[in-house]
């Protein structure tokens, strides 16, 4: 019996698995995917939000100000990479001036420290690239971008190192009232046993409620594509780059990266089908043609790949963080600002379990920090030499894209979460994250997956279930 | 019949035309000795080089090849009898997997 | 920890066939401390998994596989004693001739050479870069990917096959893939015209009976964990010349492997970091005669420099490098003769492997000052070299934009200060070019002697004339 079930370990899943390994409860993450992080969180702006966008009063303007402020902790108790880069929002016509005011002032209602607007002069003395035409610009130095899907993989990992349990594939198709809590019964016939349950489902939210009998709210995905250009196009600006936000959306952002890639999207589209993360033609097309208007120079022929990611949008406008049934806590709608207000979610969800009647006692021996998956690139050159003197796989590189060792990769494979497919070993290092998207290193990696953890080459897969690499072997 | 051939012997991929003819073939268009043949055997025995692998019981791949080439329309029977071959005693360049495969009269050997 | 420090005349980076080629000629031509780095636990480069024929026939004289061709090269190596520095990873390379790399063994590290040479070879470009629409799942790969896991490590990355481009890696893959008991449907490509040898889609399509669908492109990739299929359209090139899918052309090919042969990307990141700046058409440095780039006493040859069509013309190349920078570290005035050789058939290589001309070169204008640059026309694409330092018999290697037939090449000089313009210096018939195939023109010291220093040479496509014969 566990005290509670997380169900989903996202990046919000995984901050509030966390934030309860530090009481004296026992704590499991039910995944349906292979690996952590594989949805919103993984395909995403990666973007720390300020704080202007959400209508004061909302959830998401209480915890986008809150987690905003809590983030740089977080990333670097996590080691996640992170940077307060400032965020600009461009206009290009006195209208948009207008909304800019608005914005401004919605933004100091919430409390967000430190925004201005500045003319068209003087936000291309910030950024040069921006276009001749924007006119104004929404500056809010308090805006950051950090790595998502790290944030994802590190709060899991904290919380298992804390004492937390994963279970992987996991796929919840039933939640169960018992008399001591709840009965979490996975598609493959797998029952967990817990006091409370947080639904993190994402786009599933509404699907996973409805089992134990909450109808009350709707998940619709919101489709959102990206295009990911390579490093040399990293330097094109350095705030990330909001256009002013229409009746038709907020429109396409272009903002380096934490790795020094720089990264366009997304596009916005409502589906149905919970599971459909296609990239469009038309989709990438709107990009490039938002895009030229903003940053004329910016080459999306520099592109290394395009991904789709689904927002997980409610039918309320706000997120939906509720106790619907006693012990059964819903954290749904966690759409934009989501990630940025994943933190503050997780200290509010604590909350409500304590106010549910569960016993929070500190444990006392909750260590918030994470070693940065990435500890080997920070080192000096002769830092590192006293790492490969001792383990040799740290002077073998994998990934010669990214310059990714043998050691960082086996250290990754070691370190909880551990991953067993192609995709978490990208996340956790970047291996065939480059220019050659994994060309040269992926039948390493394969190899390397296969002695590690013991199963057959041919066994190893991209991102878990059927997605395997090959069929077998030749002869 | 005239045929058009496209040598395979180099790069430069020489547009041929060849004719059965009373006393053999008559090529045109080759651009050295070894395309004309090549066009030659492509009417009257088309013939190629098989390049493949043996994959031993221990894993490890060794690239192998015939040393002359094989009727075209054997190549698939050659290569039923490579994936038979699991142990080489010598995995040394030219030391011979299977003499004479399929009655071919090639021996497939180690590149 | 202190970094090791290894003293070197020369550096060689990659072991592939141009590094090999490169470091053995420049020990032939009297440099005898030289090393070479190999990022593999083995010479050889991509030739390893190339067990097809087809190399050695203009360097050996004779037909070879890959793993062969790169064994004689190989054998050359060792037998010269030449260092190789084996699972060693270059990372940085500075225009003080340091090259910084990192290996197990020696953790990161500094070689300190007279002279370097580039020889990294090039990637596969890969499918993010083509942004087909669709899902992501598993059994997307670049042919030379899917030739790894076949050829080396022994296994099938999959059983229904659908090929995207006509490079001949992609070519090569259909027949290997089908010899091991695969299907491949069809190979698609986006031109009206295969980037492909024609004796490949010979032997390695029409043997099989594998249509190559010219003119089509892939629009859709499906499949959620594995590949389930690609939609192919035609394509059509709109008033724009953008070449796009043709609306009511789809149709739906069930497969579970997509293979990418869609170009092939010269690998300069070591190069940029330099601050050696590329030419936009090769996309590897921009080099004289003698392969070097513009920091003196670095040198790029191979795959790097430009995508050859085989093996044999990057280590042909390699060789005018290696000769270049040997002649450059025995301190020869003008870096040694690079050029020295003539046609195709003996351009400076014999076929006992790779000669040099000891630095002393017949077309070598002592003593005059001599600076020329390469310009073309578009319909040329690129020559290599792009420039010149001397005069000398020099080989041009040029590839075209498109197909053309019956054209001509001229090649003009246009000199500062000099009255008679546009001095038509070589031409050449053609009855067909394609993009797929690099062409070789010699212009001779005799030729340069109509150019100034300071010309332009400018490599043109005109068509012929009607009674030309």
């Amino acid at each position: 019996m566990y005290d509670v079930a997380v169900i989903g370990a996202g990046v919000t899943g995984g901050l509030i698995a966390r934030k309860l390994t530090s009481y004296k409860l026992n704590i499991c993450i039910l995944e349906a995917e292979n690996d952590v992080g594989c949805g919103a969180s993984s395909a995403n702006s990666a973007i720390v939000h300020a704080g202007f966008d959400a209508k004061p009063g909302t959830l998401k303007a209480r915890f986008n100000v809150e987690g905003s402020r809590m983030m740089e902790r977080v990333c670097a108790e996590l080691g996640v990479k992170y940077k307060r880069n400032g965020s600009l929002v461009i206009g290009f016509s006195e209208e948009d001036r207008k909304t800019l005011g608005e914005l401004l002032e919605r933004g100091r209602k919430n409390g967000v420290e430190g925004l201005y607007i500045a003319g068209g002069d003087e936000v291309r003395a910030l950024e040069p690239e921006l276009s001749g035409d924007v006119t104004c610009a929404l500056v809010a130095p308090t805006g950051a971008i950090i790595c998502p899907y790290e944030l994802a993989v590190s709060a899991a990992g904290n919380a298992m190192d804390n004492g937390a349990e994963l279970m992987l594939n996991f796929r919840v198709s039933s939640v169960t009232v018992t008399p001591d809590g709840f009965s979490v019964g996975a598609e493959d016939g797998r029952r967990v046993a817990a006091r409370r349950v947080i639904n993190c489902a994402g786009v599933y939210a509404d699907r996973v409620a409805a089992t134990c009998g909450d109808d009350s709210f709707r998940i619709r995905p919101r489709r959102g594509e990206y295009m990911l250009l390579d490093k040399s196009a990293g330097g094109m600006c350095s705030h990330t780059v909001f256009r002013t936000p229409t009746a038709m959306g907020k429109g396409i952002l272009i903002t380096p990266t934490v790795d020094g890639n720089l990264l366009l999207g997304p596009t916005s589209e409502d589906i149905d089908d919970k599971d459909d993360l296609s990239v469009t033609r038309g989709g990438l097309e709107r990009i490039a043609e938002q895009v030229k208007r903003e940053m004329p120079r910016v080459d999306t022929g520099a592109v290394i790949t395009s991904f789709c990611g689904l927002r997980a949008v409610g039918n309320t406008g706000d997120f939906i963080i509720n106790e619907p049934l006693r012990g059964f806590v819903n954290v749904a709608a966690i759409e934009s600002p989501g990630l940025t207000s994943s933190p503050a979610i997780a200290e509010y969800v604590a909350e409500i379990l304590e106010n549910s009647g569960l016993k929070m006692e500190n444990n006392g021996k909750y260590d918030p920090e994470h070693r940065p998956l990435h500890w080997f690139r920070e080192l000096g050159d002769s830092e590192k030499n006293e790492v490969i003197a001792r383990d040799p796989s740290y002077g073998r590189v994998v990934c010669r894209c990214e310059g990714v060792t043998e050691g960082e990769i086996l250290y990754a494979i070691s370190q909880n979460p551990r991953p067993s497919d192609l995709d978490g070993v990208k996340r956790r290092t970047r291996a065939q994250m480059g220019r050659c998207q994994g060309g040269f290193c992926s039948p390493y990696i394969v190899k390397i997956l296969s002695d590690r953890l013991g199963i057959p080459f041919e066994a190893v897969t991209k991102s878990g279930g059927g997605s395997y690499i090959n069929v077998g072997r030749t002869k | 019949m005239k045929r058009n051939i496209t040598c395979i012997i180099c790069p430069r991929g020489c547009e041929m035309e060849a004719e059965l003819t009373g006393g053999g073939v008559s090529v045109s268009g080759f651009g050295c000795a070894r395309g004309r043949q090549y066009a030659e055997n492509e009417l009257i025995r088309p013939v190629r080089t098989l390049t493949t692998t043996v994959v031993l019981r221990d894993g490890s791949v060794i690239p192998v090849r015939t040393d002359r080439p094989v009727p075209k329309e054997r190549m698939f029977d050659c290569m039923e009898a490579v994936r038979g071959v699991k142990e080489l005693p010598d995995c040394s360049p030219g030391s011979v997997v299977i003499a004479d495969v399929c009655g071919t009269g090639a021996d497939l050997i180690v590149d | 920890m202190a970094e090791r420090v290894f003293e070197y005349d020369l550096a060689v980076i990659g072991g592939g066939p141009a590094g090999m080629s490169a470091a053995c000629a420049a020990y032939e031509n009297g440099v005898k401390s030289v090393v070479i780095i190999e990022r593999e636990d083995a010479l050889g480069g991509i030739l390893k998994q190339c067990i097809h024929c087809g190399f050695g026939l203009e360097l050996f004289g004779e037909e070879l596989t890959g793993p062969e061709f790169a064994g004689r090269l190989a054998a050359k190596v060792r037998e010269y004693g030449i260092d190789c520095m084996l699972s060693s990873m270059v990372l940085a390379v500075d225009r003080s001739l340091n090259v910084t790399a990192t290996s197990a063994a020696n953790g990161i590290f500094t070689v300190r050479a007279k002279a370097v040479i580039l020889a990294m070879g090039c990637r596969e470009r890969p499918r993010g870069a083509l942004n087909t629409p669709g899902t992501r799942p598993s059994g997307i790969f670049t042919a030379g990917t899917a030739q790894r896991y076949v050829n080396i490590d022994g296994y099938m990355p999959g059983k229904k096959v659908v090929i995207l481009g006509s490079g001949d890696i992609g070519l090569i893959m259909a027949r290997r893939m089908t010899l091991e008991g695969a299907k491949v449907e069809a190979v698609c490509e986006v031109m009206p015209y295969s980037g492909g040898l024609a004796r490949n889609i010979e032997q390695c399509l029409n043997d099989f009976g594998i249509p190559l669908l010219l003119s089509h492109t892939v629009t859709e990739i499906r499949g959620r964990e594995r590949l389930e299929g690609v939609t192919i359209a035609r394509v059509e090139a709109g008033a724009d010349g953008v070449r796009r899918p043709v609306a009511g052309s789809e149709r739906f090919i069930a497969c579970d492997t997509l293979l990418l042969s869609v170009g092939l990307i010269p690998e300069n990141e070591l190069t940029v970091n330099c601050g050696i700046g590329l030419c936009p058409a090769t996309k590897g440095a921009a080099v004289s005669q003698d392969r070097e780039t513009e920091v003196p006493g670095i040198y790029a040859c191979g795959n790097v420099l430009h995508v050859h069509d085989l093996a044999d013309f990057a280590a042909v190349e390699a060789a005018l490098a290696g000769r270049a920078a040997a002649g450059r570290i025995k301190g020869l005035r003008g870096g040694g003769c690079g050029s020295g050789g003539g046609s195709a058939s003996d351009g400076g290589c014999a076929s006992d492997g790779v000669r040099g001309c000891g630095g002393v070169c017949a077309g070598d204008n002592a003593g005059e000052e001599f600076r020329a640059v390469f310009e073309t026309d578009g319909q040329v694409r690129y020559t290599v070299p792009q420039r010149l330092t001397r005069r000398c018999d020099v080989k041009v290697y040029f590839r075209v934009s498109g197909i053309f037939e019956r054209v001509s090449l001229e090649v003009r000089a246009t000199s500062v200060g000099r009255g008679d313009e546009n001095n038509l210096i070589f031409t050449k018939k053609y009855i067909k070019l394609t993009p797929g195939t690099m062409q070789t023109v010699t212009l001779t010291s005799e030729m340069l002697e109509k150019c100034d220093s300071g010309a332009v040479i400018r490599f043109s496509l005109v068509p012929q004339r009607r009674d030309d014969k």
